[in-house]
Formats: structure tokens, sequence, C-alpha cells
């Protein structure tokens, strides 16, 4: 009897997890492209944990004068090459409290002559939220003055210093907060200029064949075989030193651009001749649709998800090389901020050894570049949802 | 393979005229000409200047004259008379300064290259062969960081934990008192003391490429039915993976030597300046900052043309080693 009625709760049992196997299997059945790549996308942690990082940091980048405590050009005369301000949640008695900075007394070191800072333990501020602050435009438009953070004290009296200041008083992490804007979305403006290029001139090599994709070929080859950055070196120097930041930043973009978009090219070419080839596109031919209609509505939707992936991927180059150019003294140049500019501050090695913190950015660098690597490789993945 | 070795070559010849049209037109670049900066710099030194001598050069680089007939001056100069004009800045013959740079960045572009793919094609066999090891997850764990740090950066961060931490200076390729000697003995070795910091600094990314590449093509062939049957007929391990899959796992690499070539190249530029090394970043760099144009422009030419070489010499390795491509062709 007992047997029987184990018997037949394993039947349920089985019954019931055949039915969500069926549901399952239903759910993919019906789910659409863009469904199944996220459910891939998903299956890889470290392109999760990196999408998260990538949305903080272009958050930060788009909000930097609210994310900012301090605007970036504000020199604190009294707090040259301070190190990074500690934040302490456990007062001298050992109480737990709202983190807070005790004020810091300068001093100057009796033997080296050197300005070291020291807390003073008896005076502590409270590190507050959405408190007012120097006043700024919010994307030159929003006249505000809150900021996400800071104390309720004037700046004269004590500054609070996530990441330190650089050799002028300034605080850095509002400066990296500045220069993400700059940095992060070069790399989008580059990689959306090389995709213009990559998507026609890939386009027309992969679907009309023949001559042309011969000379774009060649022309290819040809660009991917001079080594990129000294190209780039000789082309940014040749901007003129007195154009405007924003005309020099675009003319960045171009040069890196005139690079980028070959990779993209040679994937849209490749996808073009596997799927001009496929039935779809001949029934679509039969059925009399443009050579235009073709492409719009058959084939770049069936390769977006490698374009995407492929855009990805070449983010990090970008980022990268502004990066590299702007620390040279090619790209960027103070009074512009951007992460390589912030670094020129490094080339000097005896600075940086008295204030590593500058230093700072090229973490930043590195995590978004890794950051991005990482998303591109699960889109890479996800790319196409139906193989296996 | 000879006709198809010389038909590559006759395809390097259209791609060397391009090259050396960018290169020229990176020198047009910047406003102004080379011999009215010479002039203005002559004449803020108080130097008398020499009508003749200025009208010699003049004539000798085609200044004035229509862009074409100074771009076949310019190439004329170094195909016929190996003269790569003049550097404005060091006030001498950019041939005199440029070789040893250049040999310079060939010799630590081809040891990273070396050491890369002894490096990670090794480990890249070990990972593939013990796959889902705990010494598998490191090393994909330190190649997927590998690959997303950035040499220059990498270069700041070791400069600094050397100067911090240990009290040295690691830039540079020479020691003080060998910096202006010339070439002995001595200096090879000291050199060889100074070298490696550089090499392993920019062979990170590339060997964890390495790493990724080879170790995904040998886990494509390793699952292949004659890797099976040979192993089913009793050879050994060692030779079964070394002998057959290894090998084709490895084609890609030949494939892409010159584009690693060219990567490095313009890798170690930045590297370079960071590291203060005496190869061609710091010089180009400068020459760039001062409008030196015509070491500029013979640096980028040059550097191209090697690359281009490289390009060459992997398509030959490449047609060697895969007898397929050279007999399509």
């Amino acid at each position: 009897m007992a047997e029987r009625r184990e018997n037949t709760a394993q039947a349920v049992a089985g019954a019931a997890e055949e039915l969500a196997y069926r549901e399952q299997e239903e759910r993919v059945f019906v789910a659409s492209q863009w469904q199944l790549m996220w459910w891939r996308f998903r299956k890889h942690k470290m392109a999760l944990v990196s999408a998260g990082v990538l949305g903080l940091f272009y958050l930060v980048a788009i909000f930097c004068e609210f994310v900012a405590p301090y605007d970036p050009e504000q020199f604190f005369t009294q707090y040259k090459l301070c190190p990074p301000t500690r934040i302490h949640i456990r007062d001298a008695q050992g109480r737990f409290q709202w983190p807070f900075i005790y004020k810091l007394q300068r001093q100057r070191d009796p033997e080296t002559m050197r300005i070291i800072y020291t807390e003073d333990t008896t005076t502590a501020y409270p590190i507050r939220l959405f408190v007012r602050g120097s006043p700024y435009r919010l994307w030159g438009l929003f006249s505000l003055d809150r900021h996400l953070f800071g104390i309720d004290a004037p700046r004269e009296e004590q500054g609070v210093f996530l990441l330190g200041a650089d050799r002028m008083g300034r605080d850095l992490f509002s400066r990296v907060c500045y220069g993400a804007r700059i940095s992060l979305s070069i790399g989008l403006v580059g990689v959306f200029l090389s995709l213009i290029l990559g998507i026609i001139l890939g386009g027309i090599s992969g679907y009309y064949g023949g001559l042309l994709d011969n000379i774009i070929q060649r022309a290819i080859e040809f660009i991917r075989s001079i080594p990129s950055i000294p190209l780039w070196m000789g082309l940014s120097a040749a901007l003129p030193a007195d154009w405007p930041i924003v005309r020099v930043y675009f003319g960045i973009t171009i040069i890196l651009s005139l690079i980028g978009w070959t990779g993209l090219a040679r994937v849209v070419r490749s996808k073009f001749m596997s799927l001009r080839e496929e039935d779809f596109t001949m029934a679509a031919r039969l059925a009399g649709s443009s050579e235009m209609r073709i492409i719009t509505r058959h084939l770049v939707p069936s390769f977006l998800s490698h374009i995407i992936a492929s855009l990805t991927l070449s983010i990090p180059e970008m980022i990268l090389s502004e990066t590299g150019l702007s620390f040279l003294g090619l790209g960027l140049r103070a009074p512009a901020i951007s992460w390589g500019v912030l670094l020129r501050e490094c080339q000097n090695l005896r600075s940086l050894v008295l204030a590593p913190w500058v230093l700072t950015p090229a973490f930043a660098v590195i995590i978004a570049v890794l950051a991005f690597n990482f998303v591109g490789d699960g889109l890479r993945d996800a790319a196409d949802p139906y193989a296996r | 393979m000879l006709r198809y070795v010389f038909r590559r070559i006759l395809y390097m010849i259209p791609t060397l005229i391009l090259i050396s049209m960018v290169s020229f037109a990176i020198i047009q670049l910047p406003p102004g000409d080379y011999l009215t900066s010479y002039a203005a710099q002559l004449r803020t030194t108080g130097d008398t200047i020499d009508e003749a001598e200025l009208a010699a050069l003049r004539e000798r680089y085609g200044l004035g004259q229509p862009i074409y007939v100074q771009y076949l001056k310019w190439v004329k100069g170094i195909l016929l008379h190996n003269d790569w004009g003049q550097s404005m800045e060091w006030q001498r013959p950019v041939k005199e300064l440029i070789f040893e740079r250049i040999a310079l960045t060939v010799v630590l572009s081809f040891s990273t290259m070396i050491f890369s793919w002894v490096v990670g094609i090794s480990v890249g066999i070990y990972s593939a062969t013990h796959q889902y090891s705990f010494m598998d997850y490191l090393m994909t764990l330190v190649s997927f960081i590998g690959v997303g740090t950035p040499g220059f950066l990498l270069a700041l961060i070791v400069m600094y934990a050397a100067m911090a931490y240990f009290g040295l200076n690691v830039g540079g390729l020479f020691s003080e008192q060998y910096m202006l000697a010339p070439w002995s003995w001595a200096k090879f070795v000291d050199m060889l003391k100074h070298i490696w910091i550089p090499i392993l600094v920019l062979a990170v990314s590339s060997t964890a490429g390495i790493i990724r590449t080879t170790r995904a093509n040998l886990l494509d062939e390793l699952n292949k039915p004659y890797v099976v049957t040979a192993r089913a007929k009793g050879l050994k391990e060692t030779k079964l993976v070394l002998k057959y899959p290894t090998r084709v796992a490895l084609i890609p690499f030949f494939s892409t030597v010159g584009w690693a070539l060219a990567s490095l190249v313009s890798g170690s530029t930045l590297v370079a300046v960071v590291l203060s090394l005496q190869t061609e970043g710091p010089m180009l760099l400068r020459a760039l900052m001062s409008q030196d144009m015509y070491l500029a422009g013979s640096f980028i030419l040059l550097l191209s043309t090697l690359t281009v070489i490289g390009t060459l010499i992997s398509d030959v390795i490449l047609a060697w080693v895969d007898p397929r491509i050279r007999l399509e062709a």
C-alpha cells in the first residue's frame, strides 16, 4: 500500500517535472530572438557583473556635475597633494556612527620639509548626502547646487577628497568623474563613426563582390598594415594647437575611426557573403523585393546581434587609444579633462612616488576596458542564440 | 612555392608606394615648410644664413614646387642616395639618427613576440589538455585580465611599484655609462639586463591572447576522429598532441604574424615612452611635438615598411606550413 502511494507520488512528481520541462521548452519555442539572447547572456556571470559596472560608470559620466563634490578646476591651495581622505565609521570611543571624516591638519615634516596631513580627532564632519555645494549647470542647462555627497562645511575649512588631491590641490575624484564623460563617450562616438563607415563599405564589399570587393579589401589590408599608434600620433600631432576642445575631440574621434572601421567592415562583409546565399534572400528576391529592402529588412536584422557584439569589443580599443594619445600630449590637452589628460600627472616618476593616488585614473581605464571586454565576450556568445 | 613568393613580393610594391604617400602626407600636414622654420631658427640663434645654401636645400627638396614634385624628390632621395632628409631639431641627417632606434625596436618586438609565443603556446596546450582543471581556470582568468590590461598603463604601474618598493628606476634600455657608448660586448650584456622588463610588460597582453586562441583551437582539434584513431592505435599522448592537433591549432598564428608585429610595434611606442626606452617611441614623439617632420615621416615610413615585410614573411611561412594555401594560389 505504502509502496503504491510512493509510486503514485513519484509519478505525479514526474508528471509535474515533465510539464515544467514542456513549459520551459514551449517558452523557448515562442521566445523572440532578443529574449533568447538575453537568456544566454544572463548565464555569463562576468559579463552580467561587467554590464552593471559599465552602467554605473556611464551614470557617473552622465551626471558627473552632480556626483562630483567639487568643481574639477577649483583648487584648494592648502591641500596640495593631499592624500585620499579617510572615511571613518567608528569614532574615538569605538562606537559605530554614520560615516564621517576628521578635520585635517597641515604640518611640515621637520626633516624632509614635506607637508604631511594629520587627522584632528576632536573635529568631525559627517558625510551628508545631497548637500548644497558649489553651484553648477547640469548639462549646461539646469542651474543646481546639490551634490551627491559632501560635508556641511565650507570648502575653505575642510574638503573631502575620496581619491586625494593633485599637485594643484584639485579634487581627483571630481576630475575622474568629469574625465569619465569625455573618455567614455569618445569610445561611443568613435565606434558610431566606424560603424557607419564599416557597414557601408563592408556591405558594398560583401553584397556586390567582384572588383569593388577587391578594391575595398586591399584598402583594408593596407590600412591594417600601418602600425596604428605611430599613424595616430602623426595625424593628431597635425591638429592645430589652438583648436577649441570640442573640435579637437571630434578630430580625435575621426582619426581613431579612420582605422577602426576596417575590423567592422570585415565582420559585415563575411556576414553579407554568407547570408546572401541563404534561401530567404533568394525568396525575397524572387518575390520582387528591391535591393534596399532585402538589405534593410532581411540581411541587417539577421546579423545585427553580431555587429553589436563586435562594436562592444571595439569600444575599449578606442578608449585606450584616446587615453594613450592624451597621455602623450598629442590628443586632448588641459583644460580638457579626460582620463588620459589626468594620467599626464604620472609622467613624472618622482611625483608619482610622492602621490601614488594620481595613478587612480589608470585603474578607472583598466576597469572600463576589462568590463567592455567581458560584456563583448558575453554578447558574442549570445549573439547567435540558435547555435547548439 | 617560388612563384607564390614572387607574386607576393609583386603585390607588396603598390602597398609600399601607398605607404610612402601616407608618410609624405604626414610630413606635409603641419603648416609651413621645413626651410622656413629652419631659417627662422637660425635667425633666432643669431647665425648668419647662407642664402646659397638655402637655395640649394630648396632645390633639393623641391620646396615651392607642386606637391607631387616634392614627393618624387623625397622618394628619389631615399631610393637612390639613401638620403632621408634632414632632422631640424637634431641638425643631423635623419639616417644617422633613425637606424639604431629602429634596430632596437625590431629587437624588442621580436624578442617579445618569441617570448609570448613560447609562453602562450605552452600554457595554451596545457590548458587545453587539462580542461576545467584548477590551473586551466587560473590561466583563463589571468589571460582574460591580461588581454584587457593596456601595456602603457601596466608599464606605469610597474615603474611606480619598482620605485616605491625597491627604489629602482626600471626605465631605459642601458645603464648610464653605456647610454652613448658605441656598441660593445659589455653594452650588449648591459642591455640584456634591462630589456627583460619591457619585454615582460609588452608580452602580457599578446601572451594572454595567444593562450586563449591556442586553447580554443586545440580544444576543437582534440575531439576530431583522427586524434581518437591515433590514440586508439596506441600513440604516446605527448607525441599525439604535439605532432598533429597542435600543428593545426597553430596555423592561425602564422597568418597573423604580420599584424601581431604591427600591433607590437604600435603598442611598444607607448610603452617605450613611459619606460623611456631608446627605441623609436620617444624619438618619434619628440619629432612630432617639435614638428621635425622629416624625422617623423621617415619613422612612420620605416615602421610601416617593416610590418609589410613582416606580413610577407608570415604569408610565406603560412604557405610553407599549410600546403592548401600554396596549392590554391
